[in-house]
């Protein structure tokens, strides 16, 4: 089971809401939460190398969640599931912490159609509020590790390389049922292509499951979201390209950090 | 209380830089540093700065065990009832947090950069988007956890000498673990050692494709120097481990540091942001990369780097 997001673009430039309170949407890019690219592919992985069945997960709130769901299903997965919050039913994608949210829709479906291994991004980029797998797993009761590079399964149980800082890890087992957190998968994402996805588009097959979760614990107040004030900003430097090359070169001849 | 991370029989310096803030915060609010320390009690030598250390002893607490850290994690803070729990953000605040949040009831706020409490309040900054947009956060109630970017606070300059007051913990539950360590695998030795580079070229995100990495390696082999990158270029397996500069990867504090598409995210930052000189291309604006380069560029790498390697070459 994958559960995935959809997150905004990071290329681009992000505008905040008028009233400072969350991320304007509007010219926006959405794109799948990047964690949770591998995530999949990791499954995939799984699969290719045991024949596992894959199912993506996703929230109907997110931005082009359908997009992303039959990009999973053109990928390799089996099946994709679109879950539709009872509760939040018209509340805008941006409001908001939502991890605990998404916990709790991910957890009651998760208690209804029960997955061996559940394996998701380790944290997406626009959540101040915690990590899903994390919470995903306390919420059902189930061992879980994060920031995993690498899952192979081992008869019941998950074999995964839990990664530290300074490229140090650990090789741990866990048993099945669990809930696991990558940062990368053990290949780079793969590639769908455009005529795959719109396949699985016209074949259709997205399940749509309507949750009701029970209410959210702890939530978070946002105050204020803002930019980062810069303590100091880089000289900018002009000209064409060619002239900022140059004036790059002279920097770093005047170093003597240039050979010869 | 701070949850003390250790690696390899080293209390990190991130264990320091959270007890700095904790002693800040407790001495405004009349209250205690505890620090807790799950595994090798010894290892509270290195932890003279804290009130109170909370020792909890177990074989299998030894090295870092998820399943282990969160039962233990659980029993000590419905026991010792700190107002607020700081972990580092890096692996074991990853796994932790939103756990403990859920079992504990207690609101996270993560990735943070700022942290006090105002009248009983404890409020938070949080870095989401790769650190280009901050959240100003409440965390109401009776307790909070919060876990911390590093660098976001400063370790005491000294570190007080002798042994702090230990409290044993014992706990429960150690012997019904559903996970267990099969090994521990240390960093590769590598290829490359980028920290000792004079100068480094770097890439990031902007690069977009893994065939695209020719254009900058060509640069850095112009220059004769190596190559480095940010976190998602390794992540997607573009380049490896050993050439990651950031909080998880590598520090390094290179004479010259170009940073071509990368749009410095704090954990980027703080891995190269002590560079003596730092040139940033990047097509963005108010990439935050900008905020620490000396100089800086909005060309596009794709037009700006092939004509380096012509001037550098000639």
């Amino acid at each position: 089971m994958v559960p995935m997001k959809a997150v905004p673009d990071l290329v681009e430039e992000i505008d905040l809401t008028a009233d400072e309170t969350g991320i304007d949407p509007e010219y926006l890019k959405f794109v799948l939460n990047e964690w949770d690219a591998q995530a999949l592919e990791e499954a995939l992985l799984i699969k290719d190398g045991s024949g596992a069945e894959v199912i993506a997960v996703g929230v109907s709130s997110d931005t082009d969640i359908d997009q992303i769901l039959y990009t999973a299903i053109a990928k390799g997965a089996d099946a994709a599931v679109k879950l539709v919050d009872s509760r939040l039913a018209g509340e805008p994608p941006t409001a908001g912490p939502r991890v605990a949210e998404r916990a709790a829709l991910v957890a009651s479906y998760l208690s209804e159609v029960p997955a061996d291994l559940v394996i998701t991004g380790v944290q997406a980029s626009d959540d101040p509020d915690g990590q899903l797998p994390s919470a995903l797993a306390a919420l059902l009761d189930l061992p879980h590790a994060s920031v995993v590079v690498s899952v192979e399964i081992d008869g019941g149980s998950v074999v995964v390389r839990q990664e530290f800082a300074g490229g140090r890890s650990h090789e741990l087992e866990v048993q099945l049922p669990a809930v696991i957190g990558v940062q990368s998968a053990r290949q780079p994402p793969r590639y769908a292509p455009i005529t795959r996805i719109r396949q699985a588009m016209q074949a259709g097959g997205l399940t749509e499951m309507a949750m009701s979760p029970a209410p959210v614990l702890s939530r978070l107040g946002v105050r204020r979201m803002h930019k980062p004030e810069s303590t100091g900003h880089a000289e900018m430097l002009t000209g064409n390209v060619g002239e900022v090359a140059d004036q790059i070169v002279a920097l770093l001849r005047s170093r003597g950090l240039l050979k010869g | 209380m701070v949850l003390a991370e250790h690696l390899g029989n080293q209390v990190s310096e991130a264990t320091y830089e959270l007890m700095g803030k904790a002693r800040e915060l407790a001495t405004a609010l009349g209250g205690l540093t505890e620090v807790l320390l799950l595994g090798p009690s010894e290892l509270a030598a290195q932890l003279s700065g804290a009130d109170i250390v909370v020792s909890v002893q177990d074989a299998v607490l030894d090295e870092y065990l998820p399943e282990a850290y969160e039962r233990v994690l659980s029993q000590v803070l419905a026991a010792r009832s700190p107002r607020l729990l700081l972990m580092s953000h890096a692996t074991i605040g990853l796994d932790l947090g939103a756990a403990l949040s859920v079992r504990w009831d207690a609101p996270l706020a993560s990735y943070v950069s700022a942290l006090e409490i105002e009248a009983g309040l404890v409020t938070a900054t949080a870095q989401i988007l790769g650190g280009k947009v901050l959240a100003d956060v409440e965390l109401p109630g009776e307790r909070a956890i919060v876990t911390v970017s590093g660098g976001a606070f400063t370790a005491a300059a000294v570190q007080p000498s002798g042994m702090p007051e230990v409290v044993s913990f014992e706990p429960t539950g150690l012997d019904s673990l559903r996970m267990s360590l099969r090994r521990v695998v240390e960093a590769d030795a590598g290829d490359v050692d980028i920290s000792s580079a004079e100068t480094l070229v770097s890439v990031g995100r902007g690069i977009e494709s893994q065939d695209n990495l020719e254009i900058v390696l060509d640069l850095a082999e112009a220059l004769g120097v190596p190559l480095s990158a940010s976190r998602p270029v390794v992540d997607a397996g573009w380049l490896p481990k050993t050439r990651q500069v950031g909080q998880s990867g590598v520090k390094v504090k290179p004479r010259a540091y170009l940073a071509f598409g990368i749009s410095g995210a704090p954990e980027h930052l703080e891995g190269m942001r002590d560079a003596e000189l730092i040139i940033a291309c990047n097509t963005d604006p108010g990439a935050p990369i900008f905020s620490v380069a000396h100089y800086g560029t909005t060309a596009d790498l794709f037009d700006l780097v092939p004509e380096l390697v012509d001037k550098v070459t000639r």
